[in-house]
């Protein structure tokens, strides 16, 4: 299991919580736990969603391998000038 | 409208053209002579991307119409160089980085040659001074002094 | 991308302030920017634009336009498809009003015809019969529920009930508690704030030429941050194939995140297609201000609490941003950002998007830091002079480092904050002394910094030289950089490389110019494609030395066999590899294809000394120094050069830029004559402190430098007025007039 913080806003679609539990072991399996667990999520990962995996930023990156002490940080898609 | 002939002299080399009543300098060098070094940022005086000098005079040429090129001696960036020599202010700007994209450099080189040729040994002041017609959006304007700067005392030095 | 990328090494070439490829073309005059070319046939194109801020398009009429002489294409939205996507169908409909025109400078229509006179007097001729509806252009007002709604059915699921249809996005950010956090402060400190938008400014007008042909395959030539982006954006709007649109990047006048979208290309290309010939159009400067990418304008509470030492006990902020008349996401990155530099158990951010009848927001270096830290920074600068504390030794105190729990989530990995600040308190500049009058103000700034898709493909030519084919427009030097980072990695001579940009059909895809990227991703790619091409040349040396292929490797530029076991062969260099490579197995090339992540976040701290002219309002700057973590700066003078001009951007965003809008609706100010942008004698010079904390997600340590610059100056300017005039202004630009107003209410 990994542990997944989530931002504030996104809290009403996990039940309350900013900190979820999810088996995966990349982050293509994350996001496909999480929309299963919690379909609230569903709308804001299709529209995009980055990862900071131990303070690291990773926006799309499926197949980025996900240790199960590893921190995990789900983020807005970031964009830049 | 019909056009007017104009025969002028851009970097000491005669042309003829013809352009509208209307048209401005600019636009002539540009779209009728190939001459696209002058850059228009605004159309409207405040950019200084235009900078040419019209009888040694510094000018934006988007505020000079075509037809006052006529019997004109016209000096653009394109004459700046002289062959595969450049000029050492061209020379200072690429060595002290004093362009990003460069879109602005043309017309300030111009406009420092004319300060230059004017007062060949300019304060820091001075040169800001001169130069605050011609907008730099990339820079903050310190390589661009600190380049007017070298060239200068090179040109003394010469 | 992981965090072991990074060897220490010691540079020959990186690092050294080599001349830039591009250099003598830019001096002459000879470089081609996006209004520079030509082609057979060319039809000018020219855009209708609406004079209302918010209107029904009723009807349009074009015949009278279509039936003057040399008019070739005339083109409505109605002409351009209907598109599923929100995203691709708010681009479309930015290029080209559908049903409704927006905003003051939105296009309604277009022409091509012979000559611009002609263009001219056609768009004369194009009826538009509009419906005046009600409009909104301040976030403030457009924010409340009854505020006329801009575009319907926008809000996003996360909106709360009960607010206007404008809002379309909501977010949140923090952690702790900070009701508990105020509890503990000896002092609090809330404050609302605004800051006006301001365009990027760049000096070089959009401007592109397309040309469709009748089999429709079609080019288009145009000045931009991503031609690959633009490529996806007009294949979607036309309908196209992207192997069947051709996009080149001219070399781009400036840009700034305002030429990462579309404006006016999808239009040149559409009429192209209509007319059957190239058509060029460039933007007018007006047209630039009017429909082009200004920034988010804001309005933002703060509040933060701070104990007696310095230490910040709670904040909190809620930030309201407008980008316009389309959705956008700028201001979760300003909610993100808002507290990033500093360590706190107790912060929360909230964030608000609204739609307003203003043109729609394009990126601008850092899009939505430099806003919601400015009001972070003054609240904290505010606090240091209450509790008669110094602003460098307060933001130590609560400085984020390695092992921080960032304000957006994520635990910081090894980064250079502490470093900067120490940096700035040692230097002479924040000890020299002040005359009576004047006032230093400081501030930090932070960026995220991104990395993204990137190919390079790196070809060996036979006379030892390398050309090294890269995706990304050079702004700034970037060619320069790639080339030290190749002749790096393979030990030649920094002369022997050259590096062009290639259009889309010549390379995959890359991501825009943007994020502060190019240096530290493209830079990668070329690094790993360099390191496939010595593995290819140290195999064409085993071969002709008949050893194994492992038993060699690539030093100073060329291969030499790898300890005594391996036998003994003098090196042989790049140059006589290549010499041979046609009879060793053919032509030598490396590339790497990749979508990097690991760029390094990147802190800044500025100083300024500012006076205020009490009689006139008018903020001279003194002094300015920039300390800013790059990572390993890899053409210094470049790296200066960004950090330099961020500063003066923002110091423009600061004293004087703002867009002006009347009670009609109508930007008052699209001229560079009354949108002030810095000019040199407004400024003195801008020193520069490069701190190289490489980054560990690069093998040379690089960060992105181009953004973060450009957030401090802000607070920094708005802090020396505070120290200089005794005045808070809580409103950005700090604009003569409003300093006067301050003054007089003091
Ligand atoms: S184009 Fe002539 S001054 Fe700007
Ligand atoms: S270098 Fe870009 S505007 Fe001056």
């Amino acid at each position: 299991m990994v542990k997944v913080r989530l931002w504030g806003s996104l809290r009403q679609a996990a039940d309350g919580e900013t900190e979820v539990e999810v088996k995966a072991k990349t982050f293509k399996e994350l996001l496909d736990r999480l929309v299963e667990t919690y379909p609230g999520l569903e709308p804001q990962i299709r529209r995009g969603v980055s990862l900071s995996l131990d303070g690291v930023i990773y926006r799309e990156a499926w197949f980025t391998e996900i240790r199960p002490d590893a921190e995990v940080v789900l983020m807005p898609y970031m964009t830049g000038g | 409208m019909k056009s007017i002939p104009v025969s002028t002299t851009i970097n000491g080399d005669p042309y003829e053209f013809l352009c509208a009543p209307d048209e401005t300098l600019l636009d002539a060098l540009r779209n009728r002579l190939g001459l696209t070094g002058a850059k228009e940022g605004c159309g409207t005086g405040d950019c200084g991307a235009c900078s040419v000098t019209l009888n040694g005079r510094l000018v934006c040429s988007c505020l000079v119409l075509g037809a006052e090129a006529e019997g004109a001696e016209i000096a653009t960036i394109e004459g700046m160089a002289d062959g595969d020599e450049l000029h050492p202010l061209q020379r200072h700007f690429i060595d002290h980085a004093a362009l990003q994209c460069g879109i602005c450099t043309p017309g300030i080189l111009v406009a420092a040659k004319s300060l230059l040729e004017k007062n060949p040994d300019p304060t820091d002041e001075e040169v800001r001074y001169w130069l605050a017609g011609n907008l730099c959006r990339c820079t903050g304007y310190d390589k661009i002094i600190r380049a007017v700067q070298a060239a200068a005392a090179e040109m003394r030095g010469a | 991308m992981s965090l072991d990328e990074y060897q220490k090494r010691e540079f020959k070439q990186v690092g050294t302030r080599v001349r830039r490829p591009d250099g003598v073309d830019k001096v002459t005059g000879r470089a081609m920017y996006g209004a520079d070319a030509t082609a057979p046939g060319m039809l000018t194109g020219r855009i209708l634009r609406s004079p209302h801020a918010h209107a029904r398009i009723r009807s349009i009429d074009t015949k009278a336009a279509e039936a003057l002489p040399g008019v070739k294409a005339v083109l409505t939205g109605a002409d351009l498809p209907a598109q599923e996507d929100d995203f691709i169908r708010d681009v479309q409909d930015n290029c080209m009003a559908r049903g409704k025109a927006l905003y003051d400078g939105h296009a309604v229509a277009a022409v091509a015809a012979v000559d611009a006179a002609t263009a001219k007097a056609a768009l004369k001729l194009i009826k538009v019969d509009y419906e005046i509806l009600p409009h909104v252009t301040e976030v403030d007002v457009a924010i409340k529920p009854g505020a006329p709604v801009v575009l319907a059915g926008r809000s996003l699921e996360n909106v709360p009930a009960g607010m206007s249809e404008n809002v379309t996005s909501h977010c949140e950010f923090g952690h702790g508690d900070p009701a508990k956090g105020f509890a503990k402060a000896d002092r609090i400190v809330e404050r609302s704030f605004r800051t006006a938008a301001t365009h990027q400014g760049y000096i070089e007008p959009h401007a592109c030429l397309a040309s469709v042909s009748s089999d429709g395959k079609a080019d288009l030539w145009c000045c931009t941050q991503g031609q690959y982006f633009v490529r996806t954006l007009c294949a979607a709007i036309m309908g196209m194939e992207a192997s069947q649109l051709r996009v080149t990047a001219s070399e781009i006048g400036g840009g700034f995140g305002g030429k990462t979208t579309v404006f006016i290309e999808p239009v040149a290309l559409a009429l192209s297609r209509k007319a059957g010939r190239p058509v060029k159009i460039v933007m007018t400067r007006d047209e630039v201000f009017r429909a082009t990418g200004p920034t988010v304008h804001t309005s933002m509470d703060i509040k933060i609490g701070m104990a007696k030492d310095g230490r910040i006990t709670g904040a909190e902020a809620h930030l309201r941003y407008s980008g316009g008349a389309f959705p956008c996401g700028t201001v979760d990155m300003g909610a993100q950002a808002a507290f990033a530099a500093y360590d706190l158990d107790n912060v929360r951010t909230y964030g608000w998007n609204v739609l307003t009848n203003r043109p729609k927001e394009a990126a601008y270096r850092a899009p939505g830091a430099p806003q919601a830290i400015y009001a972070v920074e003054s609240v904290i600068d505010e606090l240091c002079q209450d509790l008669g504390l110094d602003p460098i030794d307060v933001r130590l105190k609560n400085a984020a480092k390695k092992g921080t729990k960032s304000s957006y989530g994520p635990t910081f990995p090894d980064i250079g904050l502490v470093a900067t600040l120490e940096a700035a308190k040692k230097h002479p500049h924040y000890s020299a002394p002040l005359a009576e009058g004047q006032g230093r103000g400081i501030s930090c700034g932070f960026w995220f910094n991104f990395g993204g898709n990137s190919c390079v493909s790196l070809n060996i030519n036979t006379d030892g030289t390398v050309g090294v084919t890269e995706g990304n427009p050079d702004i700034g030097g970037s060619r320069a950089s790639i080339s030290l980072m190749a002749a790096e990695e393979l030990g030649i001579d920094y002369d022997r490389v050259r590096t062009i940009v290639a259009d889309t059909s010549s390379l995959g895809y890359n991501d825009v110019t943007d994020g502060s990227r190019v240096t530290f991703a493209v830079g990668l790619a070329t690094i790993k494609a360099a390191r496939a091409a010595v593995r290819v040349m140290c195999e064409r040396a085993a071969k002709i030395w008949g050893i194994d292929a492992d038993a060699v490797e690539w030093k100073d530029g060329a291969a030499v066999p790898a300890g005594p076991n391996a036998g003994k062969f003098p090196p042989m260099s790049l140059a006589e590899i290549a010499a041979v490579s046609f009879e060793t197995g053919g032509p030598i090339a490396g590339h790497h294809e990749v979508n990097v992540d690991g760029a390094g976040v990147s802190f800044g701290v500025h100083i300024v000394d500012v006076e205020v002219d009490k009689e006139t309002g008018a903020t001279k700057v003194l002094r300015y120094t920039v300390f800013q973590d790059a990572g390993k700066a890899v053409h210094p003078s470049y790296v200066e050069g960004q950090m330099q001009g961020g500063a003066v951007q923002g110091i423009g965003w600061a004293l004087n830029e703002e867009y002006i809008y009347g009670a009609d609706g109508r930007l008052q100010n699209p001229t560079f004559l009354d949108y002030r942008v810095p000019v040199a004698s407004d400024l003195p010079m801008i020193d520069t402190v490069i701190l190289e904390i490489p980054n560990p997600g690069h093998p040379y340590g690089v960060r992105g430098v181009g953004e973060t610059g450009i957030v401090p100056p802000l607070a920094a300017l708005s802090n020396a007025v505070s120290r200089s005039a005794g005045i808070r202004l809580s409103e950005l630009p700090m604009s003569p007039p409003r300093v006067l107003k301050a003054l007089g209410g003091s």
